[in-house]
């Protein structure tokens, strides 16, 4: 048994932990879900793909109340990885408009979620400001 | 459109929105529905199809209102489409009508929604003892605010301020005062759920629920129903002068889904929809948006209010924010818009406000709406979201005779 499992089977671990989705054969549509056939072209082939890990923020917010268990304040983010959209949490910088700015650039950044009863290792991933903000 | 194939509605009404601790969904339901039947002047024996929505019972609510209101053994569907449920229900009974399966439809909407509190979003769970991936991510914990948010104050943050690092131009303060408008609006509208002035610093210093939206930028949960009751054209020639007179026309009425586009699988596209229904209800309707005396539109949040303001095409493409800074949009301008409050005040009993709005535009098109009448409307637009999504939208226009 490995020692350590993504959040979702979407982040890859290792020495270059990165996202991965999984893209349309045919028309290059890309999803982080697992799928029955694509959203876009109907097809029903896909290759698994790496995103890039490093993308600019094309929107935000600043989630101040949420549901019970909900650690809050924390920034949802909207990122373009070089054409590819992916939703996350900015982490690494105070959740604070002061701090976060459209079009900044960012990166995947990973995090020990704690272990479980078995000693594995769950690992979460967010991105992180690249000029220390 | 030949008058053969023309649908109006010949009665409608909202029940006071708010809280009705001692009322049920059933209770709010028959009164939206009796008092639409009396506006209509027909009786539930005239009817020929039942459309109902309710989203947080247990199903069924179309059968449940007809055991109270008159089991005349008609069909019914029981609609679900998130807050555009009560278009959704329109539209169902709009559609028997225009199939030719009977004369008079009814649709009703109603929810009891007061202190229900945020809506969707996980409540996270214990962690399990050991990681296990579940579901269509292979998710080892719910993700709802450690892989962004769920709940709908974020997402619809998210679609404001995205618009934004689109065009420009957009801040807390701005986002701000398109509330303080509806806010504003409300004092005049005896059945909001808020009828209180908010100024400008009222708004901001309130509770932040999800930057830049606060509390009072976020549509108000609250109690109520209502319905509306649509006619055949060749019907309602044959009905009084006075129902014809009354009568409102269904010019369009549109429902379209999300279509594919490259970023909905991480935050929903509520514009594409509702461009594209927008478009279709111009073109169905034979009217532009600068013909619209006003509009209800889906500011669930105020953040979602001024990307609407582009994709119902009331400004031109990218100049939402400069519209709504001309004042256009307050009920003095020259497209106003939620004159009722709007879902931040009137408030979002969410399977009610998709017929709501529409009579809210209704009895302005009546010259029946008192003190918040705008002066001699004839032409007047709704639309709603449902988030995952559905777009409804309506194009009404007064009558002729
Ligand atoms: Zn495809």
């Amino acid at each position: 048994m490995s020692e350590s499992i993504p959040i979702v089977n979407y982040l890859v671990l290792g020495d270059e932990p990165h996202l991965v989705s999984n893209e349309c054969t045919n028309c290059k549509a890309r999803f982080f879900d697992r799928r029955n056939a694509c959203a876009r072209c109907f097809g029903t082939d896909f290759n698994q793909v790496a995103v890039a890990t490093t993308g600019e923020l094309r929107s935000f917010t600043i989630v101040e109340f949420a549901a019970p268990g909900v650690e809050v304040p924390f920034v949802s983010a909207i990122i373009d990885c070089d054409g590819t959209s992916v939703n996350a949490n900015i982490i690494n910088t105070k959740p604070v408009p002061e701090h976060i700015s459209l079009s900044m650039k960012v990166r995947l950044a990973t995090y020990s979620m704690g272990t479980d009863a078995k000693g594995v290792e769950a690992i979460g991933f967010g991105f992180e400001p690249v000029q220390a903000a | 459109m030949s008058a053969q194939d023309e649908v109006w509605i010949l009665g409608i009404n909202m029940t006071k929105f708010g809280k009705h601790p001692e009322r049920d969904v059933v209770d709010l339901g028959v009164e939206a529905i009796q008092a639409a039947l009396k506006d209509a002047g027909v009786t539930m024996a005239d009817i020929g199809v039942l459309a109902a929505g309710n989203l947080r019972g247990h199903g069924g609510i179309g059968q449940m209102l007809q055991k109270q209101v008159g089991q005349t053994g008609i069909p019914v569907y029981n609609v679900a489409n998130a807050c555009a449920t009560g278009a959704t229900a329109l539209r169902t009974a709009v559609m028997a009508i225009k199939a030719g399966e009977c004369d008079y439809g009814l649709a009703v909407g109603v929810e009891k929604l007061a202190g229900a509190g945020l809506l969707a979003g996980a409540n996270r769970a214990e962690d399990n003892e050991n990681w296990t991936p579940e579901g269509r991510f292979g998710a080892v914990v719910p993700v709802d605010g450690r892989i962004g948010t769920a709940t709908m104050p974020g997402v619809f943050a998210q679609i404001g301020i995205e618009y934004g690092h689109k065009y420009g131009g957009v801040d807390f303060e701005l986002f701000a005062k398109i509330s303080e408008k509806n806010h504003s609006h409300s004092t005049l509208n005896p059945l909001a759920a808020y009828n209180k002035e908010m100024s400008l610093e009222q708004i901001m210093n309130d509770l932040m629920i999800a930057y830049p939206n606060t509390r009072p930028m976020c549509s108000a949960n609250c109690d109520g129903a209502a319905a509306a009751v649509v006619v055949s054209g060749a019907k309602l020639k044959t009905l009084s002068r006075e129902q014809q007179r009354r009568a409102v026309k269904i010019s369009a009425s549109i429902l379209t889904t999300d279509p594919w586009e490259e970023a909905c699988q991480v935050l929903p596209d509520v514009n594409t929809l509702t461009r594209n229904a927008a478009k279709t209800a111009y073109e169905t309707a034979g009217v532009g948006p600068e013909d619209l005396d006003l509009v209800e539109l889906h500011d669930c949040f105020a953040t979602a209010e001024l990307v609407h303001y582009d994709n119902l095409m009331l400004c031109e493409e990218g100049g939402a924010v400069d519209f709504f800074n001309s004042g256009a949009t307050w009920r003095t301008g020259s497209m106003p818009v939620n004159v009722s409050g709007g879902l931040q005040s009137k408030g979002h009993p969410i399977s009610a406000t998709g017929i709501a709005n529409i009579w809210e535009v209704c009895q302005h098109l009546r010259d029946e709406c008192g003190d918040r009448q705008i002066e001699d409307a004839k032409v007047g637009l709704a639309h709603v979201i449902g988030l995952g999504s559905a777009c409804g939208l309506h194009i009404l226009e007064r009558s002729a005779a």
